[in-house]
């Protein structure tokens, strides 16, 4: 079998993409899609510790993360829908509202 | 050795697929590039001998989070932000965070070389038709040591479907 290693840096890299997609795109679908990226990195540290330890809690806690994933996306994409509605754009840089 | 071709096979999509999705201008490509990103990731759970996370993988985010996330990019205009400048001018501080993490990696791999137990653990390759079953080992931890855990993760889904519908309502 592999070491546990190769599963750290893989979930090391999609971390840092998913990283970088939240802090360059204006989309806020796109930034949206990217933090799925990065707790999908997680559940990879997760499960491989989990497999490393024969202890099956860090399964458990991978579907904790999904879940959070789910109600995330929801309400977010819900707050995308609202905002769209108000102010006809998705570009995270014409979010000023809150600006003077 | 199989283990390894199939690791690198389900790892170089899952990373190839992730760079594609950051950088692609139409927002449907990126997210049909997460999806093979995330069928990747269940790929590589399925070679860590978790079954049951492989197919709540596959079921929910890439059957159920994605597709709401394509309602979402039909629903809102597409065709204006086609035109626009991609991204944000944040591209110096995407470096400094991408290279302070990278560093911390870089820490992490350089100093488990000099550690008594040398190198990283190799996971241990029980034949498979001894490991006991994935689903049934998940539930038993689930439903004894988790069970409040999983509670509030019920409580927390129930927020958040409310919070969607009271949120994407129109005003009246």
């Amino acid at each position: 079998m592999l070491p546990i290693g190769h599963y750290l840096f893989l979930s090391f890299a999609l971390f840092v993409i998913g990283v970088i997609g939240v802090i360059t795109r204006r989309n806020v679908i796109v930034v949206l899609m990217s933090v799925e990226l990065i707790l999908n990195a997680v559940n990879i540290n997760l499960v491989a510790f989990s497999r490393l330890y024969g202890d099956v809690a860090g399964q458990v806690f991978a579907l904790f993360i999904i879940a959070d994933a789910a109600a995330e996306a929801a309400v977010g994409l819900g707050i995308i829908i609202a905002f769209f509605r108000n102010r006809e754009t998705v570009l995270a840089d014409e979010m000023d509202l809150l600006k003077w | 050795m199989l283990d390894k071709v199939i690791f690198y096979f389900f790892a170089g999509i899952a990373v190839g697929s992730a760079a594609l999705m950051v950088t692609r201008r139409n927002v449907v490509h990126s997210a049909i590039f997460l999806i093979t990103a995330l069928l990747a990731t269940a790929g590589i759970f399925l070679q860590l001998r978790a079954e049951f996370l492989f197919i709540v993988q596959i079921i929910l985010y890439v059957g159920g989070i994605m597709v709401l996330f394509v309602f979402v990019i039909m629903l809102v205009n597409l065709d204006v932000s086609l035109l626009q400048l991609k991204f944000a001018r944040q591209k110096w501080v995407a470096l400094i965070v991408a290279l302070v993490l990278g560093g911390q990696v870089g820490v992490m791999f350089w100093s488990s070389g000099k550690m008594p137990g040398q190198g990283f653990p190799v996971l241990n390759a029980a034949a498979a038709n001894r490991l006991p079953p994935n689903a049934e080992e998940v539930a038993k931890s689930l439903f004894s040591s988790y069970l409040l855990p999983f509670e509030i993760a019920s409580v927390l889904l129930l927020v958040a479907m409310i919070g969607a519908v009271v949120m994407a309502k129109k005003r009246t």
